[in-house]
């Protein structure tokens, strides 16, 4: 379901218009659409609401934030990909290759 | 529910900024979002935003220090699950990895030589593993497709395989050859050869499913008096009767003339769209036509004109 700025911004008690605008100018959240006609899906609604936390709970500031976001989008997107492999793993491996494969990792992460 | 004091790991009789420190600093540590794949964080940040809900309101720490209310219920308004949406795949959104997949190279760095990339440990040989299952694209003519042929095709490692395409085969169809992809070590079995079908696009046959269309062009005198035509088919030139006065466009079929039988499926049928062709200028014809006087003056449009 997609959302408009201005209920986005009735959603989140405190929740700066000013502050969401510049989230939006720096590519932090990436709603579609243009100025004024935003349409933010779950997932840059979910966005927000991390950035927000990220801002007045966990007190990271605007300065820090990019370093964040970055790093967990680099985790997220290792994650994904990781899936994919896994995924694709489960679709051409014969299964005592994937047996083989699961008993390997967990040989070589144990701690 | 675990006393909310505990939980935040403050004294009972700590200041509201106390908490808010203390949330804070637990939060940091315990945000889902920033530990995708913890269940324990999940689990601990619960309790940790549940106990701060309590705490941080001063009337509802006053209840609950009276003993008026218990810390159940204190659970914040279920936020949206940033994790949730960038685990799948609208997370792309926010990828900064290579746009349009990884490929060997990309996926070298992190798993070393098992992708194709250079150097690297060799796999251990310690234990028996099936040979892998091998992929490969094998591009057939339309009526190859159809029809069923054979086709020779010669591996990368320099192995040739007879590959029978069977009659009716469709785009994308994928044939497993068994045994035929790469070996097996510590005596595991070989991997199968995956074979895709490309099918090319034939000039003037089309596929539908079983049936197959073509669009037969006929000249004037076959349209308007009739007669037999030879009619190209998958297995070769068939007679057709064309009935006289027969309009540009008539649909005529040939049953049984389509793909031919396969299991499970019955023949289908080919459908030819007559087109009539005028041809070359011809002075008799225009002066007929110029002098033609019909007995039906039709406007050939009026359907078209009904129309809103």
């Amino acid at each position: 379901m997609m959302m408009s700025f201005d209920v986005l911004i009735t959603q989140i008690d405190g929740l700066d218009p000013d502050a969401l605008m510049r989230w939006i100018a720096n590519e932090w959240v990436r709603p579609e659409g243009r100025a004024g006609h935003y349409l933010f899906q779950e997932i840059d609604v979910a966005r927000v609401h991390l950035i927000y936390e990220l801002r007045e709970e966990m007190e990271v500031d605007e300065v820090a934030l990019p370093v964040v976001l970055s790093l967990l989008d680099q985790v997220y997107d290792l994650r994904r990909r990781v899936k994919a492999i896994g995924e694709a793993l489960g679709e051409v491996a014969a299964k005592d290759v994937r047996q083989a494969i699961s008993d390997q990792v967990a040989e070589k992460t144990r701690s | 529910m675990d006393d909310p004091y505990k939980t935040l790991g403050v004294a009972r009789d700590a200041s509201q900024d106390a908490i808010r420190q203390a949330y804070r600093k637990l939060a940091k540590k315990h945000h889902p979002d920033l530990n995708p794949g913890s269940a324990k964080a999940e689990e601990q940040f619960k309790k940790i935003a549940a106990a701060n809900g309590l705490l941080s309101d001063p009337d509802k720490r006053g209840q609950y220090d009276r003993g008026e209310i218990d810390a159940a219920g204190q659970e914040r308004a279920q936020r949206p699950s940033y994790r949730e949406h960038a685990d799948g795949d609208p997370g792309r959104r926010y990828s900064q990895g290579p746009q349009g997949g990884w490929g060997a190279d990309d996926l070298g760095d992190i798993f070393g030589s098992m992708f194709g990339g250079g150097g690297g440990r060799r796999p251990s040989a310690s234990y028996r593993s099936d040979g892998d299952d091998q992929r490969y694209v094998l591009t057939a003519e339309f009526l190859e497709a159809v029809n069923g042929a054979t086709r020779r095709l010669t591996l990368p490692d320099g192995r040739v395989l007879d590959v029978k395409i069977p009659a009716g085969a469709t785009e994308g169809l994928v044939m497993r050859l068994r045994g035929q992809g790469g070996p097996g070590s510590n005596g595991g079995a070989a991997g199968d050869a995956l074979i895709e079908i490309h099918v090319t696009p034939h000039p003037f046959f089309e596929r539908s499913g079983q049936d197959i269309r073509l669009v037969l062009p006929v000249s004037l005198t076959e349209a308007v008096l009739g007669g037999p035509v030879e009619v190209r088919t998958p297995r070769g030139p068939v007679k057709m009767q064309i009935p006289p006065d027969s309009d540009s466009g008539t649909e005529l079929r040939l049953r049984g003339r389509g793909v031919p039988p396969s299991k499970g499926k019955a023949a289908g049928d080919l459908y030819a769209t007559l087109r009539v062709v005028i041809g070359k200028p011809d002075t008799a014809l225009t002066d007929f036509i110029r002098d033609w006087k019909p007995h039906d003056c039709l406007n050939p449009r009026v359907k078209m004109e009904a129309v809103p």
